[in-house]
């Protein structure tokens, strides 16, 4: 140890030390989340620009993940002018002309979310720090929504939320920088409430099982109040574990209720075994207080329909989107609605590429994508400020939910609602929901301040 | 020096230079280059190398050293975590205090849950702590929602009081910080082709790893650890020379905890947010994954894979089938399918299966870990060493 030999390794590493000492006093001088230099995080700068597109690919919501990571390289090509165009030959904005966004090439990362906040963020923040990605989207839960727009709102790049239910979203967890297209648990309130009084009428007693974390209490009290208001009571509102997946002991008690309706605040595995669970009881042949005894499942999603079979026929729920909009239906009160030329393009290029329809998580983060591309062509910058500024208080149709508004107070998407039922005789896999109703959007506005939360400013990073 | 063995010096201060050159010794590939792909010299990931690292040293402390296995240290993860998240919300933004409670109240909750656990040995006790961990997960997650925020988690927010901040300038958000030096904070050196980011955060959270590790040396090399060994070799015999291993365990396990809660502390402060699934049974799991993979009861082996399982997790992961087809793109379009088929299912969300494999070959040719790896090379190299190539093999154990 004690022999110093002087070789050249030896003076390259000491050369190398003495560099970074040297360059140490400067490291706490400059701030950077960024690669570039013109004055917000990952300011692109080559002739490409890059997203983040951070959905689950493993855990619980994988097949939603598949989808929507489906629809955002449907997306990517449809902004880069391969392909038919989609959605984009029917958006009212005509700002896109296939040429990526603002000249530049679209390119994207992918990461998996696994449905977990720890994992989403550490996924998002690779995206950020390691592959310059200006814009995160995706993700499939409000847990892992919320905490990754404020990792976004942190960073200094837009969010733009995926499939996420809750009200927190763009409610008490707002943040400037996060962007949400889908609708939340107070529209499917007020959207079914007036559905289900019409179908079951005003003197029902309901009883709630009600997922016990976040959103199942979001989504059990917008059904609460909606339905209260219209003269329903709520005999009892039951927490059951998200892990559960023998429901039958929180079945059971239901018939002694004296309730009528059972109300399934339950999504993905949970209402399919939930729902299941009260079909094979018998629940729906009951005659309690001599009416019919219905299920309601508040959320619904194509994927849980699959997942639950027949059970699904006749039970009433709410959607974001549904691609039979794409043929036009006969709602309840027996009006025929056209077939919506936007839906239907993108129905088509769906199909086209991966040969079946998508779900309303592609539909969402479809649409998120184009948007946030046309915001950026139309503020002519990539800076979080000026999207942002482009996308708050923005009106637009042709996505497919018709005429459409960004609300600039929190950042929430505000449209019509689809209340859908489980198909009698379904024709496919895929046709399991028909949509009864299509709420209008003033039926389901509500002031931004009732959730509280703090939108804050825009934060542009570096 | 500093009270350490020579060769446990060499160790120390070898752990202290990779630290400090992470920056370099991670990103090995330019920019441009196609292999950029396999760098990990970014922020995100040099800070959850020496946190998880912090965690797989303590957990060491208690698994490496007693034998008792426990399968519940994400709940001390949490409950640091949930502590500093609080601790930045009610009194700064300030890492210092949320860090101190973290560990404080990472002790306090392993007292308990130690003492209980402790009553019994093997794999009793293994279950003892899961299931202190999954109520720990289920009451953060729903029961205890006003307190952990349930699924959604906590996160500072602007309206919060912290009341030994100044009031926030409008438009500013909250940031972590040391007196000032935010978390967040990065210079960049570019150095053609290749660049290089240092971190706050990470020099933060190395500097707290560096000193955990020194003190979890110390705690080896002392009486208090020959101690542990020996509940480890054989408790009943520790029972008739009239010692009682109880406190010997216990002291053990609360100093494990608080490991924990140290890195949990320091996961708000990198980034400032917790959630409930911090805890869960998998969390747990995965700390028992790389003290064993790294090397059980070695000084350094429990962050060696720390740092490889966190490195396959971000890096492996992210490879998808497009990634793979550019790789291959100059074979004929039918080998590059083939190879593609056959390498898909371990890269991307597959990355389960490579780190299961390589677990299973570590466990069975290498029973010392990475470590043993380490040496076995060593070894085979440094025959005029050979003397003390065997010398440091020793207390592996």
């Amino acid at each position: 140890m004690s022999d110093i030999k002087i070789t050249r390794r030896g003076i390259l590493k000491g050369g190398t030390i003495a560099g970074a000492g040297l360059a140490m006093p400067t490291i706490f001088t400059s701030s950077a989340w960024a690669g570039g230099h013109s004055g917000f995080t990952n300011a692109p700068t080559g002739n490409t620009v890059t997203l983040g597109f951070n959905v689950p690919q493993s855990g619980p919501y994988a097949d939603e993940g598949a989808d929507e990571l489906r629809a955002y390289q449907l997306a990517v090509e449809h902004l880069n002018g391969e392909g038919d165009g989609g959605m984009l030959n029917t958006f009212s904005s005509k700002a896109l002309d296939g040429t990526g966004i603002l000249g530049k090439k679209v390119e994207y990362v992918t990461g998996d979310t696994q449905t977990k906040s720890d994992a989403a963020r550490a996924s998002a923040r690779s995206m950020i720090e390691k592959d310059g990605a200006i814009m995160i989207t995706g993700g499939s839960s409000s847990g892992v929504a919320v905490a990754v727009q404020a990792l976004c709102q942190e960073a200094g790049v837009i969010f733009m939320a995926g499939l996420t239910h809750s009200n927190d979203t763009t409610g008490k967890d707002k943040k400037a920088n996060g962007f949400r297209h889908f609708f939340n648990s107070y529209m499917t309130g007020a959207a079914l409430a007036p559905v289900l009084a019409n179908a079951y009428g005003n003197d029902r007693k309901a009883y709630h099982l009600t997922a016990d974390y976040n959103w199942g209490y979001t989504t059990e009290e917008a059904v609460k109040n909606s339905t209260e208001a219209l003269g329903w009571e709520t005999v009892a509102a039951v927490r059951t574990p998200l892990t559960q997946t023998d429901f039958s002991s929180y079945i059971a008690p239901v018939l002694q209720s004296g309730a009528d309706v059972l109300v399934l605040n339950h999504y993905g595995g949970n209402m399919v075994n939930s729902l299941t669970n009260a079909v094979q009881f018998g629940l729906r042949e009951k005659m309690v207080n001599d009416k019919n005894f219905e299920i309601v499942v508040p959320l619904y999603s194509r994927l849980m329909a699959k997942g639950a079979g027949a059970n699904v026929k006749g039970i009433f729920g709410s959607t974001n989107w549904h691609w039979s909009l794409a043929q036009g239906f006969t709602d309840a009160s027996g009006k025929k609605v056209a077939p919506d030329a936007a839906s239907a393009a993108f129905v088509k290029s769906f199909g086209e590429k991966y040969g079946f329809p998508p779900s309303q998580a592609a539909h969402t983060c479809y649409v998120q994508t184009i948007l946030y591309a046309d915001a950026c062509t139309r503020a002519k910058s990539f800076k979080p400020s000026a999207v942002g500024e482009a996308l708050e208080g923005f009106r637009f149709d042709g996505l497919g939910n018709g005429p459409t508004l960004y609300r600039a107070e929190d950042h929430q998407c505000f449209k019509d609602v689809l209340v859908v039922r489980g198909k009698e005789n379904p024709t496919s896999e895929y046709d399991l929901l028909e949509v009864v109703e299509i709420t209008p959007v003033d039926q389901v506005i509500y002031d931004a301040s009732i959730f509280g939360g703090e939108l804050g400013g825009f934060n542009n990073g570096a | 020096m500093l009270g350490l063995s020579k060769s446990d010096i060499r160790i120390f201060l070898l752990v202290v230079v990779l630290t400090i050159f992470a920056p370099f010794i991670l990103n090995p590939f330019p920019e441009a280059s196609g292999l950029a792909q396999f760098n990990a010299g970014y922020p995100d990931l040099m800070q959850r190398f020496v946190i998880f690292g912090i965690f797989a040293i303590g957990f060491n402390i208690l698994f490496g050293l007693t034998g008792y296995l426990s399968f519940g240290h994400a709940a001390f993860l949490g409950v640091g975590s949930y502590a500093a998240i609080w601790m930045m919300k009610l009194l700064t933004m300030n890492v210092i205090p949320g860090i101190i409670m973290s560990v404080l109240i990472a002790g306090i909750f392993a007292v308990a849950v130690g003492y209980i656990s402790l009553k019994r040995t093997g794999i009793y006790f293994s279950i003892l702590t899961l299931a202190f961990a999954q109520m720990s997960f289920a009451l953060a997650y729903s029961v205890l929602t006003p307190i952990t925020g349930g699924e959604t988690g906590l996160q500072p927010k602007i309206s919060d009081p912290r009341m030994l901040d100044a009031a926030l300038a409008s438009g500013e958000a909250p940031r972590a910080n040391l007196f000032g030096l935010e978390m967040g904070t990065s210079y960049e050196l570019a150095l053609s082709g290749w660049v290089f980011t240092f971190n706050v955060g990470y020099y933060v959270a190395a500097i707290v790893m560096i000193i955990a590790l020194y003190i979890a040396i110390r705690i080896f090399r002392s009486p208090f650890g020959v101690m542990l060994r020996a509940v480890k070799s054989n408790q009943q015999r520790m029972r008739y020379t009239g010692l009682n291993p109880k406190p010997y365990t216990l002291a053990a396990f609360v100093i494990s905890g608080m490991y924990a809660g140290l890195a949990g502390g320091l996961m708000v402060a990198m980034d400032t947010q917790v959630g409930p699934e911090r805890m869960f049974w998998t969390a747990s799991g995965e700390v028992v994954l790389m003290t064993i993979l790294g090397g059980t009861g070695t000084i350094v082996g429990p962050i060696l894979g720390a740092g490889l399982i966190k490195y396959m997790e971000n890096i492996l992961s992210k490879i998808n089938a497009d990634i793979l087809y550019e790789w291959f793109a100059m074979l004929p379009d039918s080998i590059a399918d083939i190879l593609v088929f056959v390498i898909y299912p371990f890269i991307g969300k597959g990355w389960h299966l490579t780190l299961g494999i390589i677990f299973m070959c570590v466990v069975i040719f290498l029973p010392g870990g990475l470590v043993e790896g380490g040496q076995r090379i060593g070894n085979m190299f440094g025959r005029k060493k050979k003397t003390e190539g065997e010398k440091s093999s020793q207390p592996a154990e």
